[in-house]
């Protein structure tokens, strides 16, 4: 069984009391510790400035060509924090509840909270670093709403506040690079981790433009390397996002929780042929103002604005009156697909629904022409205004969608669909967020613990940079009080030494391959097991099929991949083919994960466990645990935590 | 929208590294259609070429929603292409048409040395950030976010500056070669907030040395870069920058 560490005490004074107990290490120790982090988004990046600013010597790799474009920066929504300033009933238990409620009662409690109560000073630390958030015309901060709550707590910056953040987070990293704390190494990729005597001391990684395999020492690392959506071909995710660091990690040791916790979002460009690479988030904040609906006749042909209001199904708002357009993302997600299969889907592919904005500016309209104290006004002048509201609340969003389908959603609604979009799962990591590798950390995306079984909009920034600010600079220090005695490794050491010759034999092996498929038929073809079978919906049989189609999937690989150019330059094809040859190996584990939890819970649902109204149903007495994969000899053992409810009474999720 | 297929010939650069002269290749590209976006037309016309035992096009990208930066290439002559506001990455292909040829080079500049094809190097931006494009705070320092107002219309201008993603097209489309309008997007987004207030004129002073270190040219106010700029980055910003500096170098403290 695992043991989180969870400290003692009432849950709410759990952090309280750990920070003022935790050890300490002095500042002359600190300048000798070598600390390695992996991955510059949201987490690594204010992971690496914190630890730099305290006085440790820090490494920061990334695979891009600047820390600044790790894929956080393209968050759009928003971020929460349980400030109350709109006194609408918010705290940080509210907070903490939405949060363990939305991820369907899969999160630990103790992390949740402890988020919960650091939300608070992200901000504020971003604003001292001189993050442009939305202001009000009172010069104050203003907040929107986000699914899955009832309060405004979410903070933004129109649709790029993931920008907005991430260029404040690497403009304090960039300047402890010119201090000297921190040495960046962009066009990076890790490709090995080291272990001496049980502890996590190193990576070994690739120069990208050069090719050539470098060994890195830390007296510890940390990895904040995202998620691994990418396992599904199409994604919201970068092209580069990958599973690859982590994945190394949990092939020397480390635990990989919940694997199959992906989540759906409902708002996303719809997918529009063979050769489409990436699909496009539009973001959840449109749901405050959009209201989604379908045709309520199937196959109705007609264009969307010819369709009078009494025969459209506003199908959200008519099942969860409650909540309404702002149910969490996997309820969204799994009724838009229903009435898709059910056949009232729209557009040419009929895998779509509308996301439509007439109501929304005509509301606005309204209240400009009252504001403004204009009288009697057109139709045409309401109109307008209300356009120009809604312009600058999402205008960016609405220029995206415009450009990519070359459809203006002023006029028409947009056409949207689910896609995958953030990974709950990832590697397993106890209360210091240490994962079971000794001196091995992991942060923001890439770590297990704290959206449950489905994530709340708005809070995977609020949860990256919570730990890179706010929780890793005192976890860590706990396990480097007792590292100061240990001096730098040289990186001659025989565990380098090997960790580099695996790197490199299995580089060699691949190029040497030499087949007939290209690394990116491959890429899709697992896309398309893992979307069909351990997608939206999930089934014994399917997921079954999909293990043998996985498992043949990489015996072909390994036998005709063909990988063009050489090993020591810059050749992108070999990078893409050791992620995809790692997202191989995790599909098979998703899929394992899935089939073994029989029940449904926030993004993982199984059709033969459903309520007769088609909500997910939990099976609590079973499943209230953690799932932690070990690997073994390319197998998987499977270890269990516990989850204890000291607080929160699990109940069967209602946005009714 | 009405969707079509169209043939193309593309011109493309090919350089195998930093060391290597460089030269035009011509390839044909057959059944493009007008919903793909210029990456992913490159993406099958590099499936193509590794098919057919040659070596794909190395190229920069990552998000492909116009937002990391990633992304460069000049084509026809434009930086990010012939769209207005426009990442490479949202140019799609209904901007082309059938029988078109479409020459695409690297961003080219002496401070971007050319990596491979057209892929170059923009460490140079990180390196004039890092000589002041910050508020030093460091975390855990600060005070409750609402404690200090600021006018909306101020914190609007420094969004609109701040929204600055660092592509460097502003740098290939100008005739100079100048960095100008970055490093006033960054001068401009800290300068109007108070939070930028106590380093201002050290910052704009080290940031401008370092950009004339990296080796970029000087602003002779074409415009240019705010033309193509895909972020639509006002060369206000620029204009705000010489004020900076000069205040910054000319006033007594």
């Amino acid at each position: 069984m695992l043991d989180a560490k969870i400290p003692q005490g009432s849950l709410s004074e759990k952090w309280t009391k750990y920070k003022g107990s935790v050890k300490l290490v002095n500042p002359a120790n600190k300048r000798k510790l070598e600390i390695i982090v992996v991955g510059t988004g949201l987490a690594g990046s204010s992971a690496a400035a914190s630890l730099g600013e305290m006085g440790y010597k820090v490494k920061a790799f990334c695979f891009q060509d600047s820390p600044r474009r790790a894929h956080s920066i393209a968050a759009q929504g928003g971020i929460n924090a349980a400030k109350n300033y709109q006194n609408d009933g918010d705290s940080t238990y509210r907070l903490f509840y939405d949060t363990i409620k939305g991820g369907d009662y899969r999160a630990r409690e103790a992390n949740v909270h402890r988020l919960a109560e650091v939300s608070t000073n992200i901000i504020d630390q971003c604003v001292a670093q001189g993050v442009p958030f939305a202001r009000e015309y009172g010069g104050l901060l203003s907040n929107r709403s986000f699914g899955g709550t009832q309060v405004q707590r979410t903070f933004y910056a129109a649709g790029q506040t993931g920008q907005q953040l991430l260029i404040g987070a690497y403009q304090a990293l960039e300047r402890q690079v010119a201090l000297g704390t921190v040495q960046m190494h962009a066009r990076h990729e890790m490709v090995e981790l080291v272990i001496i005597d049980g502890k996590a001391r190193g990576i070994i990684a690739r120069n990208l433009v050069t090719g050539e395999l470098e060994r890195h020492f830390g007296h510890a690392v940390l990895l904040c390397t995202g998620g691994y959506g990418n396992v599904f071909y199409l994604s919201t995710n970068a092209m580069g996002s990958n599973v690859t660091a982590a994945w190394k990690a949990h092939r020397k040791g480390a635990h990989f929780a919940n694997p199959c916790f992906t989540q759906i979002h409902p708002t996303c460009i719809p997918v529009s042929g063979d050769h489409q690479s990436k699909l496009t988030l539009m973001s959840e904040s449109l749901r405050n103002d959009g209201r989604i609906w379908v045709p309520a006749k199937q196959g109705d042909q007609r264009p969307p604005n010819e369709i009078p209001e009494e025969e459209r199904d506003y199908y959200l708002e008519r099942r969860y009156p409650a909540f309404g357009n702002l149910v969490p993302r996997d309820v969204a997600s799994r009724a838009a697909k229903e009435r898709c299969d059910a056949g009232f889907g729209v557009g040419t592919s009929k895998q779509a629904v509308y996301l439509d904005y007439a109501a929304a500016i005509q509301r606005y309209g309204k209240a400009e022409v009252s504001k403004r104290n204009l009288g009697n006004v057109s139709p045409d002048t309401i109109t307008q205004l209300g356009k120009e509201v809604v312009k600058e609340k999402y205008g960016n969003l609405f220029n995206m969608y415009e450009k990519i389908t070359g459809e203006n959603p002023y006029e028409v609604p947009m056409r949207i669909y689910p896609a995958v979009h953030y990974t709950m799962g990832g590697l397993w990591v106890d209360y210091e967020l240490k994962t079971t590798i000794d001196g091995l950390y992991a942060l923001g995306e890439a770590n297990f613990s704290d959206h449950g079984a489905n994530r709340l909009g708005a809070s995977a920034l609020m949860q990256g940079l919570a730990d890179g600010y706010f929780v890793i600079p005192y976890t860590l220090g706990n396990y480097l009080a007792d590292e100061i005695r240990t001096n730098n490794i040289p990186t001659d050491h025989p565990a380098f030494v090997e960790a580099e010759k695996n790197a490199s034999d299995r580089i060699n092996k691949l190029i040497s391959i030499n087949g007939k498929q290209t690394v990116e038929s491959f890429h899709k073809r697992l896309g398309k097991i893992i979307w069909d079978k351990c997608g939206m919906a999930r089934s014994e049989k399917g997921l079954k099929q999909a293990i043998e189609e996985v498992r043949a999937l990489k015996k072909e690989f390994w036998s005709d991949v063909r990988i063009p150019g050489g090993i020591n330059e810059m050749n992108p094809e070999l990078d893409k083919a050791g992620r995809v040859a790692d997202f191989i190996e995790l599909g098979e584990l998703m899929c394992l994960d899935a089939l073994e939890r029989n029940e449904s819970c926030g993004g993982h649902f199984r059709e033969e466990f459903q309520t007769p109204d088609g909500e997910a149903l939990r099976d609590d007495e079973k499943y209230m645990y953690v799932a932690a994969w070990e690997m073994k000899d390319d197998n998987w053992q499977l270890h269990k935590e516990p989850l204890n409810y000291e607080i929160v009474k699990p109940s069967q999720r209602s946005y009714k | 929208m009405q969707h079509y297929s169209m043939n193309l010939k593309l011109k493309v650069w090919r350089q195998r590294n930093v060391n290597e002269q460089g030269h035009f290749e011509t390839y044909d590209v057959e059944n493009v259609s007008s919903e793909m976006s210029f990456l992913e037309m490159i993406d099958v016309l590099n499936e193509q070429l590794i098919a057919k035992g040659g070596e794909p096009i190395a190229f920069d990208h990552d998000c492909r929603e116009g937002i990391c930066g990633m992304c460069s290439m000049v084509i026809d002559g434009r930086p990010h292409g012939p769209w207005k506001g426009t990442t490479t990455c949202q140019l799609h292909m209904r901007a082309f048409k059938d029988g078109d040829k479409i020459t695409v080079e690297p961003f080219r500049a002496n401070a971007f040395p050319v990596i491979k094809d057209l892929m170059v190097s923009r460490s140079a931006f990180d390196r004039i950030i890092q000589a002041g494009g910050y508020v030093s705070v460091n975390t855990g320092n600060a005070v409750d976010g609402n404690a200090l107002p600021i006018e909306k219309d101020k914190a609007d201008d420094a969004f609109a500056a701040a929204a600055c993603i660092g592509c460097g097209a502003c740098v290939a489309a100008c005739k100079n070669a100048s960095a100008m309008l970055f490093v006033s997007a960054k001068v401009s987004h800290l300068a109007l907030l108070p939070q930028g207030e106590p380093e201002r004129k050290q910052r704009v002073v080290n940031m401008i040395a370092q950009m004339d270190k990296e080796g970029f040219g000087s602003c002779t106010n074409t415009y240019a870069c705010e033309a193509e700029c895909p972020k639509e980055i006002s060369v206000l910003n620029i204009a705000r920058l010489n004020r900076e500096y000069l205040d910054a170098t000319l006033s007594a403290d």
